[in-house]
């Protein structure tokens, strides 16, 4: 029997098991609004704005490791899911975005809603296409599927014109397709990652840096094994947080700009440095003439770009993180080699000195909220186990640091590409993943208005998020460093005529919540987790002053961090100074 | 250091622009592109001619094979190869030129393919380096319009760049 292309198109997520479609409709995409009308298989979330739902497909992905799933129109609905293409795609999240286009006589022609949508995203993707005849359709589909979430995965973006979704053809949704021009490397090469493991049994002072592939590699276990084994410290990058447990004695924290004293200064004194799954970033590095200047360095990614482009390295290694950690287990076990012990002890030795120097502490109020005392009091009372997404700025970093993930997919933030607006759509996406579980959403003044609308989206499905808003009436990152470097001219970053964020959330049919006294935190935290069916916008009036630190300024090392006020007058800061 | 790279890359709308793209993206040097269709259809061959250090050359070579559309890649001045390029050039020829162009195009082993009573149009191939020493003995005077390829290039020896 023949189908429509929109047929095809509802009958191919069905058999790929796609459960949500993230979308808003418009007029090139109404034939496939219409298939998708006809059936309940798969399921259509209403967004409220094209970003949001690339966004919620993303959290989802996120969240889930599933593919997330985007559907939109031509013109303004494929140009506004391009921040969310980006974001997944400086993220490696595997999105598939079905765009609708106009039909293939009118291309070119400057249509109505016509965007050139493959030329537009190709720079943001990991490969697009434009379906030109009804007959691909399926395949192309699965390709998009296929390369979406294999190898390093990423955003793809399949155009549909709106003529082939009316075409008919017989359908058959291909079990696998095979591209002559793409095969993702899995298996490490045995003898580099034999020479792997003979450098880091020999480590006197090691360190293990694993960023997010190891959580999109699903590869927490193995890491934590190979961890465990060595007694070697591990840290982990913004993305990879949650690939290890923060709780465990082995974990020195996040590193970069804003992570810990002790994984910063461990990374600059090491003597062997093990990256995993991480892409030596900008953020993490500080200033690369000064980074990591003692260390051999082993680097296991699957993207083999993503090695030797900012810091050349010893040993690379191009393999799943999964493969190739599970093969230097097994190497390490078989090794008559053992680590050196009074080396190593030694080490710990030095970098538990680092440590007590406690970085993240914070001088704490009766009197104004400090946005750290907010999370440190989360993290409490939801046991470390909620999902935790946020927007981008200085509540992203204290979410990072303070509440501390032991699972991996429970810290979901837009790393690479730093969105504001993120941390709410996200949300939506990882609620649906996980219908029973807490999601929380951390964000600010500033960024909960760059996608405000999808609180819309929260009360049309039941979503019961909780967002902690620290508000501090300023674009708090911008600000200080505004503060820091342009002699407090605050140029812009104070968010001027705010609205009563209660009643707005009230105006939405959720509960709202506006804290401003230290005292009424933890009760107003726990009043808001026992409304288990309601979504709860708790506005924190925090202290404007307060700042991330430690720090690590522009053009410094990871050895040249600067600490708290609190810190100020102690050796520490003296040595550093 | 000047690299040529070869690629074979899927002879699809859009292949082109991934890989302009990329180079604009990255802020990699593009000297010059020169691509079309092999002998299989499905295929275009493409010769690449960039600058940069050993870095990145290798960030190029990386990034260009991420491409979902390049389904191999060589760069052909890791071995011994030959490199080719074509120039098409119109040359005013009246009274004592005429003579004179003729002479030179001769010496450079051009061949004359059109010909008017004012112009000569030469087609010459060559290295890039033969091409601009042709042009510099033509001086700047008489040309009328100088049309390049840009360099195509192959592995000298057996073995060729193929699925």
């Amino acid at each position: 029997m023949e189908l429509t292309g929109a047929e095809i198109f509802v009958r191919c997520l069905r058999d790929e098991g796609v459960e949500y479609v993230f979308g808003y409709p418009g007029g090139a995409s109404l034939h496939i609004y219409d298939a998708l009308y006809k059936q309940d298989e798969v399921k259509h979330i209403l967004a409220r704005h094209e970003q949001g739902a690339a966004h919620a497909a993303d959290g989802y992905a996120r969240s889930s490791g599933k593919p997330g799933v985007v559907l939109v129109t031509s013109g303004p609905g494929v140009t506004n899911t391009v921040t969310g293409i980006a974001t997944a795609y400086m993220d490696s999240i595997p999105i598939v975005v079905f765009s609708g286009q106009v039909a293939t006589s009118l291309i070119g022609n400057d249509a109505f809603q016509e965007v050139d949508a493959v030329g537009i995203t190709r720079p943001c993707v990991k490969h697009n296409f434009l379906v030109k005849d009804v007959k691909d359709l399926a395949e192309t589909i699965k390709k998009a599927f296929y390369i979406a979430t294999t190898g390093r995965p990423g955003p793809v973006v399949v155009d549909i014109p709106k003529d082939i979704t009316a075409h008919k053809t017989e359908y058959h949704y291909p079990k696998s397709v095979s591209l002559r021009s793409y095969s993702p490397v899995t298996k490490g090469h045995s003898g580099q990652i034999r020479k792997a493991v003979d450098l880091i049994l020999q480590a006197k002072r090691p360190m293990i840096y694993t960023g997010g592939g190891v959580i999109l590699g699903e590869s927490s276990k193995q890491l934590t094994e190979f961890v465990r084994l060595l007694g070697y410290p591990c840290t982990n990058t913004l993305m990879g947080l949650g690939a290890f447990p923060a709780t465990d004695p082995l974990f020195v924290g996040m590193l970069g700009m804003h992570g810990t004293y002790e994984a910063n200064m461990a990374m600059h004194e090491c003597d062997v440095l093990v990256a995993i799954g991480a892409r030596f970033d900008d953020r993490v590095t500080g200033e690369l003439s000064k980074f990591c200047p003692h260390a051999r360095i082993v680097h296991v990614d699957i993207d083999p770009s993503s090695i030797s482009k900012n810091v050349p390295v010893e040993i690379p290694i191009v393999g799943s993180v999964d493969n190739v950690l599970r093969d230097m287990i097994k190497l390490v076990k078989e090794s008559k080699q053992r680590p050196d012990k009074a080396a190593l002890q030694a080490w710990w030795k030095q970098i538990n000195e680092w440590r007590s120097l406690e970085c993240l502490k914070y001088e704490h109020s009766d009197k104004v909220i400090k946005p750290q005392a907010v999370l440190e009091k989360l993290y409490e009372l939801t046991q470390g186990d909620a999902f935790v997404t946020s927007d981008v700025g200085q509540h992203q970093m204290w979410a990072a640091q303070f509440y501390k993930f032991d699972k991996p997919r429970r810290w979901i933030n837009s790393g690479g590409l730093g969105t504001m607006g993120f941390g709410l759509p996200a949300a939506i996406g990882v609620q649906f993943a996980h219908p029973g579980e807490t999601v929380v959403c951390v964000t600010g003044e500033a960024s909960i208005q760059m996608c405000i609308q999808e609180l819309s989206t929260c009360k049309q499905y039941s979503l019961p998020i909780k967002i902690v808003n620290l508000n501090n009436r300023y674009m708090g990152m911008v600000r200080q460093w505004q503060e820091f470097f342009y002699d407090r001219r605050y140029s812009h970053s104070y968010m001027d005529a705010l609205p009563d964020f209660i009643k707005l959330a009230e105006s939405y049919g959720h509960v709202g919540m506006q804290i401003d006294k230290p005292s009424d935190v933890e009760g107003a935290l726990k009043e808001a987790f026992k409304l288990k069916d309601r979504l709860v916008f708790m506005d924190f009036i925090t202290d404007q002053t307060e700042n991330v630190y430690p720090m690590i300024a522009a053009g410094k090392g990871q050895h040249e961090m600067q600490l708290s006020p609190c810190h100020r007058d102690t050796s520490a800061e003296r040595e550093l100074a | 250091m000047r690299h040529i790279i070869s690629l074979l890359l899927e002879n699809e709308s859009g292949a082109l622009s991934r890989v302009a793209g990329l180079f604009s993206a990255r802020g990699y040097n593009i000297e010059s592109l020169t691509v079309a269709a092999t002998e299989d259809p499905t295929l275009s061959r493409m010769t690449l001619v960039t600058r940069g250090s050993d870095e990145i050359i290798e960030q190029i070579t990386k990034q260009l094979n991420k491409l979902l559309d390049v389904v191999k890649l060589v760069d052909l001045t890791e071995g011994a190869h030959i490199e080719r390029e074509m120039l098409l050039i119109k040359v005013e020829a009246t009274d004592g030129a005429r003579e004179e162009v003729k002479r030179l195009s001769d010496i450079f082993r051009g061949r004359i393919i059109d010909v008017t009573d004012r112009a000569y149009t030469i087609e010459l191939t060559g290295t890039g380096d033969k091409l601009d020493a042709f042009l510099q003995t033509l001086g700047k005077t008489g040309i009328i319009e100088v049309v390049r390829s840009g360099p195509s290039a192959i592995a000298r020896g057996d073995k060729g760049l193929h699925l």
